[in-house]
């Protein structure tokens, strides 16, 4: 299917479609999004394919142009691609073993930006992780707990962090940071 | 009223602004900078409670958060109100409204005070043998009385008006305590570069130092001190302060509880901003500086309204500027009382005489004391005192006997020296160790990384307490103390005070209303273990946790067993170390947010239809869509007739599904499943059955072959994440040699199922790239092509019994694709059925529902799906089980089977049991049971399904099932009640 064009954006509805969000929360719409899986050997291969670099360390983000490997397990990469990409032809041409597994999530979950001097603070009322810039670099990214909903936490700079949210959960982690955030309205 | 105990300057309040506040109805006036005790005191009120057992008169004992007397209910209304909260530290505020609890009608008139005057026939323990007799009269009498009698402060009945907020935060050094000791920690923690928090139950940090007016720190005032301390602090960006917060709770690993509280001091608070806030610490290292607790003198009628500790009335003093009384007695086993009796004594208060426990009173402090005109009496006690609503006199006598002096005063302020408070400590699980010299359990071996510091490790000098908390931060830094002579001594049991100790009562644990002769009654009653004796006596088991009652508890058992106190041992220290609101714990998980509500990408046109929803684990799903005024029944009725007659539309997208890829998908799937895989072409689908290793079923779902090396696995809607989770268990412990990774796509489809005769007209239209034919496309087959446009998997599947689809499209098209269909099928009478319909549908064709039809102890043979069996396959989970023996030799298993009743409007009970005869004598032979029962609208009667022990050959056997309104007579059949050759689904 991957030759096929795209259905018209409209079409697109995410559980947060509707949502505004302000300056410093707000919903990001559409997206592609695989879920890749390696054996050691297949990575050099796979990463010439993709154009992304896939030997960064676990939990680090390598972002290339608008696309971004996410590294979040010892064989585990979340790409967040541009919504027209289609990487399966690529890997399938580079990987003919065809050690690896990609699958498409791109609508299994949606995202989330938290930005300000207090974004790490807010998320700490339900994400345990410690979010210091010593422990919780830029560039780090990690599966994660928001309350009672996963996300998966990256950290685009010292006051960004960008959330993937399953698609059911994202309304209740979308309510709890608004309910958040107003603590810090002065 | 005036303050007419508050003095004309002096103490940390602000005289510049007069605050009105109200207890028990009447106004009073205060200062910012008070507390509701503080100022309660300088308006001269001591009598502010009422004891919880006998109801006694009870005045402020402390100037802190172990205060047991003043207990007091602060709320403008019962949606702000807060029962139980102590008098010491609740910050005053204009306007604030409080009150007193456990009297009726009031403080001064108080109807259960007959309680005190019949106190000799309820002693401790004496509702184990009292309310035994007649039985009856414990549920119609005693039981409701004592619930009414019983617990302090009224819960509020309105919901918390209040918010919360919650945090997780992270540091190298949690200080617990901002005294000097751990100011200093704090400093010299900071200055290592260490992420520092250091927190406090007041509402300003410094501790013993806010009522320091004589000692010198690095050669400025303790005041000063303590400001150029804080403002360095505040200078540190890794180092963070956070006052009015408790250390309520350490847990395993340095995680330590805080609650913040945030707005109580605000007044009329307003509810949009969080009232507190519950901290979750993760600390690399806890130093604990938590201080140490003045005890109480143990002696008769310890307790009447003006008996006080002797620190609190210094601290009275000097924090707030407020005078105990105009006469204070004082009574003593240690030094630092004689401070409060000089301090006391320049300010005004007359006082009484100074009674000394200890057999020789001399040292500095007692010089002084005797240099300013002060009568000591050494080697004497307190015998006797009086007054009803407020102290009026005591008794003086040597301890060695001789004659007793009568002295009249209207304060009586006693020390029994310092308790370290190792609360935390010993939550840590670290060990107590008694110091004889100290009569005190200090903080032994820790079993965390934590740091115990200052008066709570038992150092008494304030050179000492600076010492070691700068030691602990590891900072290297130094304090120099003067000025600040080390004030010692002490005392732990009962005071001597030749009566008989069997008609006086001198109070151990105010709070809960326990006496010396309670403890000694339980050790005559038998009881050994100081764990017995709390139970007994309720000793140190009020909130309070017997922070001032431990010590001399264990003293008068030591005393009475003719054991050392070590020897006795002492309880545990429970959280929290003071209560804490539950709203704390609570956090933001209330109303909408107290779990996801997980909603389908079609939840929001279902909600437009007004569809009735139902719960699925967190998913909302929808269970009908009533049309007009129809009833469950009639809808369902309608939607069934839809579906077997022309064409009905489901959401089915919060079945679990899981994306299985790799090299050896197929060979995975072999071990995990019972069904064999290898020759699943591309393109085809399967019904699996999942195992435990047990042989029993925990899963079932259709799974399609997309390609030699992905397969699209689905799972039941609640064992989406179990199954997943099992999956990758085996994966990485039983089979790490597979090429297959494993992903859940759950929530990347949405799941539309087009189910019934007209199902391919409506669908067809809409398809691009794929052939919807029977030929085709025949019953468990599946396609990729595109619908509405869309991408999509495309599944030829039936969970009705009928010609079916399911469509898998990416969630977020989910509704548009929805409408399509809808739309499509508006000339064919498409009709959107829900879950109830689903359950009925499936029914009729006799299809199991994991968890309904299952209960985790049924095999496949159980219902009938043996065949599936994978025979070649070496392995796969659960094979072992069912080869077992024992499985083999069970011939009387229950079966899945179809029951009818005689009468076909009759529906039975989901869950009654089958018997051969009802009338046979009880307990009667039980068969089996019913799992399903529904109204068939396409039969036109009722039908059920069941397991039955050999049910498969009881076929035609007609049985009995005993319901809520008689038994009903059932015949066996078959469980497939609706097209048992299956031409409807190959349509």
């Amino acid at each position: 299917m991957d030759n096929l064009a795209i259905p018209p954006a409209a079409m697109r509805r995410s559980s947060l479609s509707g949502q505004e969000g302000g300056p410093t929360c707000r919903p990001i719409a559409g997206g592609g999004r695989f879920s890749l899986r390696l054996p050691p050997a297949s990575r050099q291969p796979a990463a010439l394919a993709l154009g992304l670099d896939l030997e960064a360390n676990i939990n680090r983000a390598a972002v290339s142009g608008g696309r971004a490997a996410l590294r979040l397990g010892p064989d585990e990469w979340l790409l967040l691609l541009p919504e027209a990409e289609a990487p399966a032809a690529a890997l399938a041409g580079a990987l003919p073993g065809g050690l690896y597994a990609l699958t498409e999530i791109s609508h299994r979950q949606t995202a989330i930006v938290l930005e300000g001097g207090a974004a790490a603070d807010r998320l700490n009322a339900g994400c345990p992780l410690d979010l210091d810039l010593a422990a919780f670099p830029v560039g780090m990214a990690t599966r994660t707990l928001f309350f009672k909903a996963e996300i998966v936490l990256w950290r685009q700079s010292e006051t960004c962090f960008h959330l993937e949210v399953w698609r059911s959960f994202a309304p209740y982690v979308w309510e709890l940071l608004g309910v958040i955030g107003r603590e810090y309205a002065s | 009223m005036t303050q007419a105990f508050r003095r004309a300057k002096g103490g940390r309040i602000d005289r510049s602004r007069t605050l009105s506040f109200s207890f028990d109805g009447k106004s009073y006036a205060g200062h910012p900078g008070d507390t509701l005790a503080s100022a309660l005191l300088a308006n001269g009120v001591h009598l502010v409670g009422r004891s919880f057992k006998y109801h006694r008169p009870r005045g402020i004992l402390t100037a802190g958060s172990e205060e047991p007397n003043a207990l007091v209910g602060v709320g403008r209304d019962d949606a702000h109100y807060t029962p139980n909260l102590r008098a010491p530290q609740v910050e005053l505020y204009d306007g604030l409204v409080s009150e007193s609890q456990n009297r009726s009608p009031s403080l001064t008139r108080d109807y259960a005070a007959i309680n005190d005057v019949f106190w000799r026939f309820i002693p401790s323990g004496f509702y184990y043998k009292t309310f035994m007799w007649p039985k009856k009269a414990w549920t119609k009498f005693f039981e409701p009385r004592i619930r009414e009698m019983a617990g302090l402060g009224r819960s509020p009945k309105t919901p918390d008006a209040a918010r919360y907020a919650q945090r997780f935060a992270h540091c190298d050094v949690l200080v617990v305590g901002a005294g000097p000791a751990g100011i200093a920690a704090a400093l010299s923690a900071a200055k290592t570069g260490a992420r520092v928090i250091l927190c406090d139950e007041q509402a300003e940090p410094g501790g013993a130092l806010l009522a320091e007016p004589d000692a010198m720190i690095d050669g400025v005032s303790a005041a000063q001190w303590l400001q150029g301390a804080l403002a360095q602090l505040a200078a540190h960006k890794n180092v963070r302060v956070l006052p009015r917060t408790i250390a309520f709770g350490y847990f395993p690993h340095n995680l330590i509880g805080l609650a913040q509280s945030l707005t109580d001091h605000e007044g009329e608070r307003d509810d949009a901003k969080p009232r507190g806030r519950l901290w979750q610490v993760r600390a690399g290292e806890v130093i604990i500086a938590a201080g140490a607790i003045e005890r109480p003198l143990v002696f008769p009628d310890n307790d009447r309204p003006g008996i006080m500790l002797a620190e609190a009335a210094r601290i009275y003093l000097e924090r707030y500027g407020v005078l105990p009384g105009q006469r204070a007695l004082i009574f003593t086993a240690h030094d630092g009382a004689y401070r409060t009796a000089l301090a006391l004594h320049r300010a005004g208060c007359e006082i009484a005489g100074i009674v000394d426990l200890r057999p020789k009173a001399d040292g500095p402090w007692v010089e002084a004391a005797r240099q300013a005109g002060l009568e000591v009496h050494a080697a004497a006690t307190v015998t006797a005192t009086r007054g009803r609503l407020r102290l009026t006199g005591a008794t003086i006598a040597p301890i060695k006997g001789g004659s007793a002096i009568e002295v009249a005063c209207d304060t009586l302020l006693m020390s029994g020296g310092f308790t370290p408070s190792v609360h935390l400590f010993s939550q840590s699980r670290g060990k107590l160790v008694f110091d004889a010299t100290l009569d005190a359990f200090l903080p032994g071996a820790p079993a965390e990384a934590c740091r115990v510091v200052g008066s709570a490790a038992g150092l008494a000098s304030l050179q000492e307490a600076l010492e070691s908390g700068a030691e602990a931060g590891g900072g290297g830094t130094r304090h120099q103390a003067a000025n600040a002579p080390v004030a010692q001594g002490g005392f732990i049991g009962v005071v001597p005070y030749h009566g008989d100790p069997g008609a006086v009562r001198a109070f151990l644990d105010y709070q809960n209303d326990v006496t010396a002769k309670d403890v000694m009654l339980a050790l005559r009653e038998g009881m050994q273990s100081v764990e017995h004796v709390k139970r007994f006596t309720t000793n140190g088991m009020a909130s309070d946790q017997g922070k001032l009652s431990n010590m001399n508890a264990l003293a008068i058992m030591s005393a009475v067993l003719h054991k050392p106190v070590p020897a006795i041992g002492t309880t545990t220290f429970r959280m929290p170390y003071t209560p804490v609101p539950f709203g704390y714990f609570a956090g933001y998980a209330r109303g909408e947010l107290f779990e996801p509500a997980r909603r389908t990408a079609i939840d929001g046109w279902a909600a437009a239809q007004g569809a009735v929803f139902e719960d699925v684990g967190l998913w909302k799903r929808a269970r009908y869509f009533p049309r007009g005024a129809e009833d469950m029944h009639k809808a369902v009725a309608r939607e069934c007739a839809a579906v077997r007659q022309g064409v009905g539309i489901f959401d089915a997208s919060t079945l679990g599904k899981i994306e299985v890829v790799g090299p050896d998908a197929a060979e995975f799937l072999n071990r995990m499943y019972i069904n064999a895989w290898t020759k699943l072409a591309p393109g085809k689908l399967r019904y699996g059955i999942l195992l435990r290793e047990d042989g029993f079923i925990i899963d079932d779902g259709v799974i399609g072959r997309i390609s030699d090396t992905r397969f699209h696995v689905t799972t039941t809607t609640g064992g989406a994440a179990r199954v997943l989770g099992m999956m990758e268990d085996y994966l990485q412990t039983e089979f790490p040699e597979l090429n297959v990774w494993l992903t859940s796509t759950t929530e990347q489809y949405a799941v539309i199922a087009v189910q019934g005769p007209k199902a391919r007209a409506v669908v067809a239209p809409l398809v691009e790239g794929a052939d919807l034919s029977a030929e085709a496309l025949p019953h468990m087959s599946m396609v990729e092509c595109r619908v509405a446009g869309v991408p999509a998997r495309l599944f030829r599947v039936s969970f009705t019994g009928e010609l079916g689809f399911e469509i898998n499209v990416p969630a977020d098209y989910g509704q548009a694709v929805w409408e399509a269909l809808m739309a499509c099928g508006q000339p064919h009478g498409i009709t959107p059925y829900g879950t109830e319909t689903m359950h009925v549908l499936r029914a009729e064709k006799g299809y199991i529902i994991v968890g309904q039809e299952t209960d985790g102890t049924v095999t496949p043979d159980d219902v009938g799906y043996g065949g599936m069996i994978g025979k070649a396959k070496p392995d796969f989970v659960g094979k072992r089980a069912l080869a077992r023996k024992a499985f083999a030799a069970q011939t009387n298993r229950k079966q899945l089977v179809g029951l009818l009743t005689d009468d076909p409007a009759l529906l039975l009970d989901e869950g009654a049991q089958i018997v051969a005869d009802p009338t046979q004598p009880k307990p009667m032979t039980m068969l089996g049971h019913i799992t399903s029962s529904y109204w068939s609208e396409t039969l036109g009667r009722s039908i059920a399904l069941a397991l039955l022990r050999d049910g498969r050959a009881r076929t035609g056997e007609r049985l009995h099932v005993p319901q809520h309104d008689g038994t009903a007579r059932v015949t066996v059949v078959s469980p497939v009640f609706y097209d048992p050759e299956g031409a409807r689904l190959n349509g």
